[in-house]
């Protein structure tokens, strides 16, 4: 037998097993303390494991890496912020900043919009169902995949032979084209290819949020409002889009987190080339291509000084429902 | 005055408002249909150049497929089943996903009680805190975690896969899980209580069995994350053994490779698609009601 297998099996029988006797046990410790302090320390050992886990793969990393952004190429000198210099001052982390911000801005009104769009219409169609797994999809397939499947969509041919490609066989046609996607850099063009694959893929995860939100709301309104002789427009104008409001913002929150972490996508389908580079990507050639740890440690800490006001967003719309609670 | 008008014309030609009414939806079953129709295309575009033999592939476009599909062959399926390294990453992939979608759900699911069922100083800031860490872009993590796996020689094995996808997947599994345990009903665990039951007792009898809705959406959820992984692969496990390299990775560096045997690139994506679609697909509707009861009742 494969020994991984044996391994494996050992894991997944193992693994839980020994979790469940840890917290069985926990009982068991908890005899050495007086009662009166039992219950004080009952929930540390629960946490226990979590916190462990946070700590040693989220926590301590970060600060270590914060750290390091402080140092040289190989870390053996303190140079200050150095490397944020450097980022704020080099052509090419600059475009990948700006590819970012395409990304952020792009991708989320492309996915909300989309999912908005998507969820209202098919609000008033029978294969609702059908017609959202048909845009949820996508979610399920990797990153990967995906780049294979639209290197499919945006393939070119020169002029003249067939095209392979589906976009390309469909504009030619038309007198526009055949275009050799993936490789135009003007106009950021291909960095708006790659959001539109993302935007395939984000598009679903949009539309199933907006769709919960939107069958939350009272239907009575709306016919009243129709009855009132209110046109469909004016009900989705006034009544559906400000019910709908604190939902699109967490799901913009979302998306925009995902656009600036994005890195898949851009890793496969053109590794940065023809002005496509994002910061996730140049970080992992500047450590792991050019052995500049420093430098890539500083990038890796502004990607998360720009994540946290988004965070912090989140964050204080949960608190402010647990008051409620 | 309109609004009477309009509901008096309603009320006196009812087949034929209900007509009018069915000609009125036609946009919006036509916009309806041909987001479908852009939505599928690409996927369908795949499905069956990887049917096609590599001559046909380089030649011309999949839809030519659809008026001789004579030249349909699961050659490329053969190929890549029999020497492509594709069956081994595929193996490597379950073995990374499985035990990384078990170890969270409990690690999670203990954190998640004892911030739902017990009351101690600074629990709110500790869970704010926990939920908070989701800003940490796992890039961030690398170099330290890298040096710490290289320290207990663990780059390049699955356990290091394991345990990063525990730490990854935390923040978000403490968040869904603690919200579902928090809303059940306080009354079951204070008559538990009172007939003596320990927190383990109803953390197994009661609390884990009446949050299985939600384990089951943070399982697909996570199992997903990790089948799908690239990023964290490369990084543990990657370079350092090509060996223990998921799918994911197999299937990129094909792409880079378009010099050698592309053309069963189509067959090698399907495959490693295979399996979380199927998962999604039967499993849709839990991970639905997690990723929204997650995200706007909270």
């Amino acid at each position: 037998m494969d020994p991984r297998l044996t391994t494996a099996l050992i894991v997944v029988v193992g693994v839980p097993a020994v979790l469940i006797g840890y917290i069985v046990s926990t009982e068991q410790a908890l005899r050495v303390f007086p009662q009166r302090l039992q219950p004080r320390v009952r929930p540390w050992l629960w946490l226990f494991p979590a916190l462990a886990f946070l700590f040693v793969f989220l926590i301590y990393p970060t600060i270590g890496t914060a750290v390091r952004s402080l140092e040289d190429q190989v870390g053996n000198k303190f140079v200050g912020l150095a490397n944020y210099a450097w980022f704020l001052g080099d052509s090419g982390t600059l475009g990948a900043l700006k590819n970012n911000v395409i990304w952020v801005v792009l991708l989320t009104l492309l996915t909300v919009g989309l999912g908005l769009l998507i969820a209202v219409l098919v609000d008033r169609v029978r294969y609702e169902s059908f017609a959202k797994s048909v845009i949820f999809v996508p979610l399920a397939i990797s990153a990967t995949a995906a780049s294979v499947i639209w290197l499919f969509m945006f393939a070119y041919q020169p002029a003249g032979v067939p095209q392979t490609g589906t976009l390309n066989a469909a504009i030619t046609p038309l007198g526009i084209g055949p275009l050799p996607f993936l490789t135009i850099s003007n106009f950021s063009f291909n960095t708006i290819l790659l959001v539109i694959v993302t935007a395939w893929m984000w598009t679903g995860f949009c539309m199933v949020i907006i769709s919960a939100a939107l069958k939350g709301i009272n239907v009575e309104l709306l016919e009243a409002a129709r009855v009132d002789g209110a046109t469909e427009w004016e009900v989705f104008r006034g009544i559906i889009f400000p019910l709908l409001t604190p939902t699109l913002a967490v799901v913009s929150t979302t998306i925009i987190i995902t656009a600036l972490k994005a890195f898949d996508i851009v890793y496969v389908m053109t590794n940065g080339a023809f002005d496509t580079q994002v910061i996730a990507n140049s970080m992992y050639q500047e450590m792991f291509n050019f052995g500049d740890f420093g430098r890539g440690s500083a990038m890796a800490i502004v990607l998360m000084i720009a994540i946290i006001p988004v965070m912090a967003v989140n964050i204080r719309r949960f608190q402010a429902q647990e008051a409620l609670r | 005055m309109t609004s009477i008008a309009a509901r008096d014309s309603a009320a006196a030609a009812p087949p034929s408002g209900r007509w009018r009414r069915r000609l009125g939806r036609l946009p919006v079953h036509a916009v309806v249909i041909l987001l479908m129709f852009i939505w599928l295309i690409p996927t369908i575009g795949l499905l069956i150049n990887s049917f096609r033999p590599a001559a046909a592939v380089q030649a011309t476009g999949w839809w030519t497929a659809i008026f001789q599909p004579s030249q349909l062959t699961l050659s490329n399926y053969s190929y890549v089943l029999g020497q492509s390294g594709i069956w081994p990453a595929f193996i490597n992939s379950l073995f990374i996903t499985i035990p990384a979608t078990i170890i969270p759900i409990f690690v999670a699911a203990f954190a998640a009680y004892a911030f739902a069922w017990m009351s101690f100083p600074g629990r709110n800031v500790l869970f704010v805190a926990v939920v908070g860490l989701l800003v940490v872009p796992l890039q961030t993590t690398f170099i330290p975690v890298l040096q710490l796996f290289a320290a207990f020689k663990l780059n390049g094995q699955f356990l290091a896969l394991w345990l990063a996808h525990t730490g990854y997947g935390l923040p978000f599994a403490i968040y869904l899980l603690r919200n579902f345990m928090g809303s059940l009903p306080r009354e079951v665990f204070e008559s538990a209580a009172i007939d003596g039951a320990s927190h383990v007792t109803s953390f197994l009898r009661l609390a884990l069995p009446m949050t299985v809705p939600a384990i089951a959406a943070l399982a697909i959820f996570q199992f997903l994350f990790v089948w799908n992984d690239l990023l964290v692969a490369l990084i543990y496990v990657g370079a350092a053994n090509p060996q223990n390299a998921p799918l994911t990775i197999v299937v990129a560096n094909l792409v880079g490779s378009f010099g050698q045997g592309w053309w069963y690139l189509a067959a090698a994506a399907f495959l490693s698609m295979a399996l979380p679609l199927a998962v999604f697909i039967t499993l849709q509707r839990y991970f639905v009601r997690g990723i929204v009861g997650g995200s706007v009742k909270g």
